[in-house]
């Protein structure tokens, strides 16, 4: 087919497209790469469709949960005297370092309700929402006319990681400003007593809260990556979620078994408990930046096979 | 004619399996309404799922708007509207969203007139009215035709469509068959799977038919149905008589049915003339005779000597 005669249809077109606008939009070339990185659109469809599905808003409704059950626990315990007994937190450490402090500044709540969820609730959520991104698509049989519309299959899995991570964010965000407003509400708030013994300002610990709320984020990039490679192994949405939290149980169990060191900080899960690091003063930053690399590595290996596993497969859904 | 879609030794084998696309050879000219034939399981699906560059071929070649495929996937499949395997739907999601979220999958879309174009592909389907709801909430032939909405978002160069009338009530399949014809008008060409014959006789200029995974023929509707031979028929109320008359004339394949009689047309139509005289001299009194044309289907039949059955 010759260049003359495939111009025609496409000029017509471009004035049928809109007949509304009194300027017709510039017309396609008609064989010319259209912007491969017009992202933008199909990241903010991506991101729709993720935070308007049903199960995504149940997880955040759960996360939100975590920090007014771990406040009110506290609260209640305080109340007939006496202090937070040990053991508080699933997590030992930090988190119980955290919940002894609650009450007497509600901000410790953040870094509680953080540290009570990273090992599992948090994960979890992600694990969920990263192992439903392709195969759910899949089973639904919406990935097909994706892929015909044409959305690319690079350009799509890129998207679908990029809205992952957004869920990773919000999921965090989530849990932490929870956890700041009921903190505020139930406790006391003021000046922040740092792990190291020093005092910092209120504002510099709201700051904190913060950046630790990033780390944690940026922690789950790693099960992402792992979920989204996972799903785009199957065709079945449910599997793949299913796949992706056992998969989740698993690391953490092997990660809670001493004799298995010498395997633990191959693990994803080996750092996540850093982010504790940034409640000292001055901020302690060597285990928050592996645990980070960590997590790159992670993303390089399972999003590079996620790339060739889903650029070559067949989509028979 | 330049053709739109060729396929040369196209071989699709499922794992294990054997071929559900046998080495085929299709060739569709452009501007053509074209009719992909075959029973349940013949590959037309698999066929068109490597057109559309979903699946790789185990061999052989595709090429589409004259580029290979699934290579140029991405410069190619903005041209082409596709209906694969009836519509899939985001449930929770409005019939517009569904297509806002499908256009801006599209990199080739421009963004700003994404809410125009979506507006204009509802209402070509007859769907402005249920824009709003629901895709779940959706009937079977709602489904459909949003899905046809989605592969008419933009003017294409090329529209496939996997058995479009699936679901759909009388009404809504002749929308189709006009939508279908309205296209053509346009310049797109039509691939359209169907098991339906009625429904190719009825838009298709050209044809193809598949049987287990292999291509039995293709070419215009007019010279494939014109490849089986007609009928030909008598109407009287003497049948016995016709009956009689006709064999004792040496036709084949007399056959009754209340007043009709049909039997093999001679090879020379010159004798047609002779055999009416004949059966009026007879004493039949002839209120109809003539050869009718082969249909599609009987052209199939002649073509697969089966029935339009699934192959095991
Ligand atoms: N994902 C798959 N895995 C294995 N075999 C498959 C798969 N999809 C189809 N097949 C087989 O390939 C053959 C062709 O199937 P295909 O779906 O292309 O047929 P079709 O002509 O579209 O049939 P229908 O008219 O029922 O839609 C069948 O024998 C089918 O069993
Ligand atoms: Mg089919």
């Amino acid at each position: 087919m010759s260049r003359a005669e495939t111009a025609g249809p496409v000029e017509k077109a471009g004035t049928a497209e809109s007949p509304a606008t009194a300027t017709p939009p510039p017309t396609p070339r008609p064989f010319g790469s259209p912007g491969l990185f017009r992202l933008a659109g199909l990241f903010r469809s991506e991101l729709t469709l993720t935070f308007r599905r049903w199960r995504s808003l149940a997880l955040l409704v759960v996360l939100a949960a975590v920090p007014v059950l771990i406040g009110v626990a506290v609260r209640i315990e305080t109340s007939d005297g006496g202090g937070v007994g040990g053991g508080g937190a699933p997590d030992g450490g930090a988190g119980v370092a955290f919940v002894s402090q609650i009450t007497s500044n509600g901000l410790f709540l953040v870094f509680a309700a953080l540290a009570a969820t990273l090992p599992f609730f948090l994960p979890m959520a992600v694990a969920v929402v990263a192992g439903d991104s392709v195969a759910g698509e899949a089973s639904a049989g919406t990935l097909r006319y994706l892929l015909v519309a044409p959305a690319g299959r690079a350009r799509l899995l890129l998207v679908k990681f990029a809205a992952v991570m957004a869920f990773c964010l919000v999921a965090t965000l989530t849990v932490a400003l929870s956890a700041l407003a009921v903190g505020a509400l139930l406790f006391p708030v003021g000046d922040v007593t740092t792990i190291s013994g020093v005092p910092v300002p209120f504002a510099e610990g709201l700051w904190r809260a913060a950046l630790i709320a990033a780390v944690v984020a940026g922690s789950l990039m790693g099960l992402a990556a792992i979920g989204l490679f996972v799903s785009t192994l199957t065709s079945s949405g449910i599997a793949a979620m299913a796949t992706t939290v056992g998969l989740l149980i698993t690391v953490q169990i092997l990660q809670s078994v001493p004799q298995l060191d010498a395997v633990h900080p191959y693990l994803f899960t080996h750092h996540w408990m850093s982010f504790a690091d940034l409640m000292r003063e001055p901020l302690l930053w060597d285990g928050v930046l592996r645990n980070l690399g960590r997590q790159a590595a992670y993303a390089a290996v399972f999003g590079s096979a996620a790339w060739a596993r889903f650029t070559t497969r067949d989509i028979t859904s | 004619m330049t053709a739109v879609i060729e396929t040369s030794g196209l071989t699709k084998r499922y794992r294990g399996g054997r071929p559900a696309v046998d080495r085929l050879d299709l060739s569709v000219p452009a501007g053509s309404v074209f009719g992909f034939l075959g029973p349940n399981g013949s590959g037309k699906t698999t066929t068109i799922r490597m057109l559309m560059g979903l699946i790789g071929p185990t061999a052989g070649t595709a090429t589409v708007l004259g580029r290979p495929m699934p290579r140029s996937a991405s410069s190619v499949l903005p041209h082409v509207g596709a209906l694969i395997e009836g519509p899939a739907l985001y449930g929770f999601l409005s019939g517009r969203d569904n297509l806002l979220r499908y256009d801006s999958a599209d990199p080739a879309a421009d963004p700003r007139t994404r809410e125009a174009r979506v507006a204009s592909a509802l209402d070509r389907v007859g769907l402005s009215q249920a824009a709003g709801k629901k895709a779940k909430a959706y009937s079977l032939g709602m489904k459909q035709r949003l899905g046809l909405a989605a592969a008419l978002l933009r003017p294409r160069k090329l529209l496939v469509l996997d058995e479009p009338t699936n679901g759909l009530d009388p009404q809504g399949m002749r929308e189709i068959r006009t939508l279908v014809r309205e296209l053509a008008a346009d310049g797109t060409t039509v691939f359209l799977s169907s098991h339906l014959l009625d429904e190719i006789e009825q838009v298709c200029t050209h044809a193809a038919v598949m049987a287990q995974g292999r291509l039995i023929t293709q070419g215009p509707v007019a010279e494939l149905a014109a490849g089986a031979r007609g009928r030909l028929a008598v109407l009287t109320p003497d049948p016995a008589k016709a009956v009689r008359i006709l064999t004792e004339h040496g036709l084949t394949g007399v056959d009754r049915e209340g007043e009709r009689v049909t039997a093999e047309p001679p090879e020379d139509e010159a004798e047609l003339a002779g055999l009416n005289a004949a059966l009026v001299h007879g004493g039949v009194r002839v209120r109809g005779f003539g050869v009718e044309r082969a249909s599609l289907e009987d052209a199939f039949v002649a073509l697969t000597g089966e029935g339009f059955d699934v192959a095991g």
